[in-house]
């Protein structure tokens, strides 16, 4: 009985795992397949090839658009990482009037759907002529209430004495912030850079709405395009796909040690 | 006096540097969060078009008081509503099995636990399009459902299944989430309670209801709310497998894909708003309701 239950656990496990893998893994397959192999499953090998990928790097603007895509996405995720993390220090431990107050107004902006301002912010961009530009794809979004919120938590549960110490050695809160506290938050940062990157890489409502001309498209927005126009071929369709999801899979095996505990850390509960 | 001098220098200086800490982000939500939020809350009740702003005239409720007989919002409000409370239980539910599992001494544990997240980490539009892929009338799955004598429908185009599938989708890709945050909360557990329980001669079943599930409980309230938040604003989804449209016949028309098409479709701006904020509304409301019943049972 108690090994039959054994069995039954691991087919769950096993099970689970193939029906997150799988469809990764049948997507890279067809990615890999010639346009006159689509219409059978069956799968020969000697026939796989690179060629939809450098079809949809050459022929269609799949490069420009991750060139784009990475660009945004590594200044929103600095300005995050920096600004996140100096605003959730303040907000654990300088006393400066009204922090209170300001805490109160990061948990109640947490709750505000972003869908709410999109018809003022993109009204707003397009005053300053920022829309189909890269300042208006990454200016807006270089703060988050929720990453402010989890830094906060993070820094509230380090221990106080190094700080205290520091600052009796005369250094100032910058120095005490930049030298000191930062090097110690590393799963904090670690989880904080996941959620920062993966969240802007695979951004779709925002991009969508402040692009309007293809070579300012990013890869979400660029794929859906493709996808809308080239549906029937799929091996290049799946192609996008992958190129659009191996930067954030690489992200988060490099980080992923320090996920669960930056997660445990940060009291994101 | 010198004493009381430093001492007030020191506290200036320190909510000075308090300030410097928290300006780019008070910059950022005063310009991007704030002042669009105040801006939106006024063109809600306005007739207002981006095209033609000086054409906008104030239109008291009527925007609010559209929604009630706006047979696409409803059908939107509907579809988001039975999405929610499809997604809600079933992916919590999954993630607390999960996060148990990859906490359990299994062999392969990290292997599991990363492979169980990665479609957190894909986008939306990639999911989608490999979903439709995989789901298409002739695709892999329909193909393997024919091996076992099942017809399967054309799931996303059907009118009955394209919700449902949706919603699947939307199942695969989260759950990992919802199941690294149970993870961190039962590694939080202590064990000394288990050890006792163990003393004391409880069963696993007896443990998991008396202790996992009572400790766990801040957590599945996070839980719940986020997922909450998350599936009222559903978008990306329904838009790539609809191309924008909502189709087939508004079966997966959400509330945020009508915000979007009536905003910068149709170019309402007005009532655009007015949308977004009944929107914004309802998910308080929910939170709320939420809190109240969590705190509630506490007792």
């Amino acid at each position: 009985m108690k090994k039959v239950l054994r069995l039954l656990f691991y087919i769950v496990v096993v099970g689970y795992a193939v029906i997150t893998l799988g469809p990764f893994i049948w997507s890279i397959i067809t990615s890999l397949k010639p346009t006159s192999e689509l219409n059978t499953f069956a799968v020969n090998i000697k026939h796989l090839t690179l060629d939809n990928y450098k079809m949809i790097i050459t022929k269609f603007p799949f490069l420009r658009w991750f060139i784009n895509s990475a660009i945004v996405a590594a200044i929103v995720t600095f300005g995050n990482i920096l600004f996140n993390s100096m605003a959730g220090y303040a907000l654990a431990r300088i006393n400066f009037p009204g922090r209170n107050l300001l805490f109160m107004v990061v948990l109640a902006l947490m709750m505000v759907p972003g869908q709410v301002v999109m018809v003022p912010t993109y009204i707003l961009l397009s005053k300053l002529g920022w829309v189909n530009t890269y300042m208006g794809l990454t200016i807006p979004f270089l703060t988050s209430n929720f990453g402010i919120f989890l830094m906060r938590q993070f820094f509230l549960s380090l221990p106080k004495e190094l700080e205290e110490a520091a600052t009796i050695d005369g250094l100032s809160r910058f120095g005490i912030f930049f030298k000191i506290v930062l090097p110690l938050s590393k799963p904090a940062l670690a989880t904080q850079f996941i959620f920062m990157f993966t969240g802007n890489w695979n951004s779709f409502l925002w991009p969508s709405l402040l692009t309007s001309s293809d070579d300012m498209y990013t890869l979400p927005v660029g794929l859906n395009s493709f996808y809308g126009q080239y549906y029937q071929f799929w091996n290049q369709v799946m192609a996008g796909a992958i190129l659009l999801t191996l930067p954030t899979i690489l992200i988060f095996l490099i980080f992923q040690r320090y996920f669960v505990k930056g997660i445990s850390t940060t009291g994101l509960k | 006096m010198e004493a009381k001098m430093t001492m007030k220098k020191r506290y200036l200086y320190e909510a000075l540097s308090g300030y410097a800490f928290v300006l780019p982000f008070i910059a950022s939500i005063s310009i991007f969060l704030i002042g669009p939020l105040i801006y939106a809350f006024i063109i809600s009740f306005k007739e207002f078009s981006f095209l033609n702003p000086e054409a906008s005239r104030w239109v008291g409720f009527a925007n609010y008081i559209k929604l009630f007989s706006d047979p696409t919002f409803k059908r939107a409000l509907l579809n988001t509503t039975l999405y929610s409370l499809g997604v809600v239980p079933t992916q919590l539910i999954i993630a607390l099995i999960l996060a148990l599992i990859v906490n359990s001494n299994i062999k392969g544990k990290t292997f599991f636990r990363v492979a169980y997240y990665i479609p957190t980490v894909t986008s939306t539009v990639a999911v989608s399009v490999i979903f439709l892929y995989l789901f298409k009338a002739d695709g892999l799955v329909n193909v393997l459902l024919a091996k076992f004598g099942i017809q399967g429908p054309a799931w996303f185009n059907d009118v009955r299944f394209a919700l449902p599938s949706i919603m699947m989708m939307a199942i695969w890709s989260s759950v990992g989430n919802y199941m690294v945050i149970f993870l961190a909360g039962l590694q939080d557990i202590p064990s000394e309670l288990y050890e006792a329980a163990e003393v004391d001669g409880a069963n696993k079943f007896q443990r998991f209801f008396k202790i996992t599930l009572p400790m766990l409980r801040p957590i599945v309230f996070f839980n719940l709310v986020m997922s909450l938040i998350g599936t009222f604003q559903v978008f990306d989804q329904a838009y790539v497998v609809s191309q924008g449209t909502g189709g087939p016949l508004d079966a997966t028309m959400t509330v945020v894909l009508d915000i979007y098409r009536t905003g910068f479709r149709d170019f309402n701006m007005g009532y655009a708003s007015a949308m977004a904020f009944a929107l914004f509304v309802i998910i308080l409301i929910l939170t709320l309701i939420q809190r109240k019943l969590f705190k509630e049972e506490t007792y």
